[in-house]
């Protein structure tokens, strides 16, 4: 039986679908029985979905006009709608 | 950079295929969407932001030249962030500041503190309780994903620079190795403890704490655990 360290370490696997088949099956056995490793997946998979609806960042305006101008150099230009 | 997935994101709208005319307003778009992630990217291997400015800045020079040979196979993404990659080597290196990637790495770093666990691997101080983990919940004073973007921010660099890509980019884990030039158990680990990190600041947060030991009594009690 995996112990509750050991699914600390084979959490983010867990979640990405890596792990070999037969540890799957270990992490989902403890899983069943441990109240405590089951929050602790759920928060780690919690932490990612936060991590992935982090909004863009823009370039300042000033900064994109810069590039914009320099790319008009290189032959970028205003193509017809 | 090898060109070898098949990411669907490229074309679905003849993006390439404008991007390959010289479209300014394509290319505006593509420069809103990536540059400052781009400039953050580079300061991966670039500490001064200037210079980090500079390399994206030849980043699109060379995006702009090469975008006629792309073929497409790999996602236009991954191939622009291997572009900034190495442009923010070679510069690094011609500065003497190289840092090798690698040597980032803590292979060692527990995903949580071993004190948290009993001598047998259970939990002595299991995971505290986590309320309505909505991004725009306010907490301390700022929204939670205010924090998230802080707590990304005292991450290692490597572990900062893999979850980013990850995460917030999604490129695949062989995009990152490939733009990152390391190995895939590297890769997996990096974003391992990074993951662990953001999760463990988020239970500080949650518990009203700056530290990382946590004392929380969920249901169940310590003795749960097999």
């Amino acid at each position: 039986m995996l112990t509750c360290r050991e699914i600390t370490e084979l959490a983010n696997g867990y979640l990405d679908h890596e792990l070999p088949l037969l540890s799957w099956a270990q992490v989902r056995m403890h899983l069943l029985m441990c109240a405590h490793c089951r929050r602790y997946i759920d928060q780690l998979a919690d932490a990612v979905n936060l991590l992935k609806g982090l909004p863009q960042e823009l370039p300042p305006a000033e900064v994109e006009e810069k590039l914009i101008a320099c790319l008009r150099d290189q032959g970028v230009t205003r193509l017809p709608e | 950079m090898k060109d070898g997935a098949a990411p669907a994101e490229n074309d679905g709208d003849g993006m390439l295929d404008r991007l390959r005319r010289g479209d300014e307003a394509t290319f505006r778009s593509l420069v809103r969407k990536h540059h400052a992630s781009m400039v953050s990217f580079a300061r991966s291997f670039l500490r001064d932001r200037s210079a980090a400015e500079e390399a994206v800045q030849d980043s699109w020079m060379a995006v702009i030249s090469g975008i006629g040979s792309f073929e497409g196979r790999s996602s236009l993404k991954s191939w622009i962030f291997a572009i900034v990659a190495n442009k923010a080597r070679t510069k690094a290196k011609r500065d003497g500041r190289m840092v090798p990637f690698s040597a980032f790495g803590s292979a060692d770093e527990p995903a949580v503190d071993a004190e948290r666990f009993t001598p047998e691997g259970s939990w002595a101080s299991p995971p505290g309780s986590w309320s309505d983990i909505n991004p725009e919940r306010i907490v301390a004073g700022r929204q939670l994903l205010a924090h998230v973007m802080a707590i990304l921010e005292t991450l290692p660099a490597a572990q900062r620079t893999v979850v980013k890509l990850r995460d917030i980019e999604g490129l695949s884990a062989p995009e990152v190795c490939d733009v990152l030039e390391i190995s895939e158990a590297n890769q997996r680990i990096l974003l391992h403890r990074g993951r662990s990190r953001v999760r463990q600041g988020i239970e500080n947060l949650m518990a009203g704490q700056a530290s990382p030991e946590v004392q929380g009594e969920p249901e169940g009690g310590p003795q749960a655990g097999p």
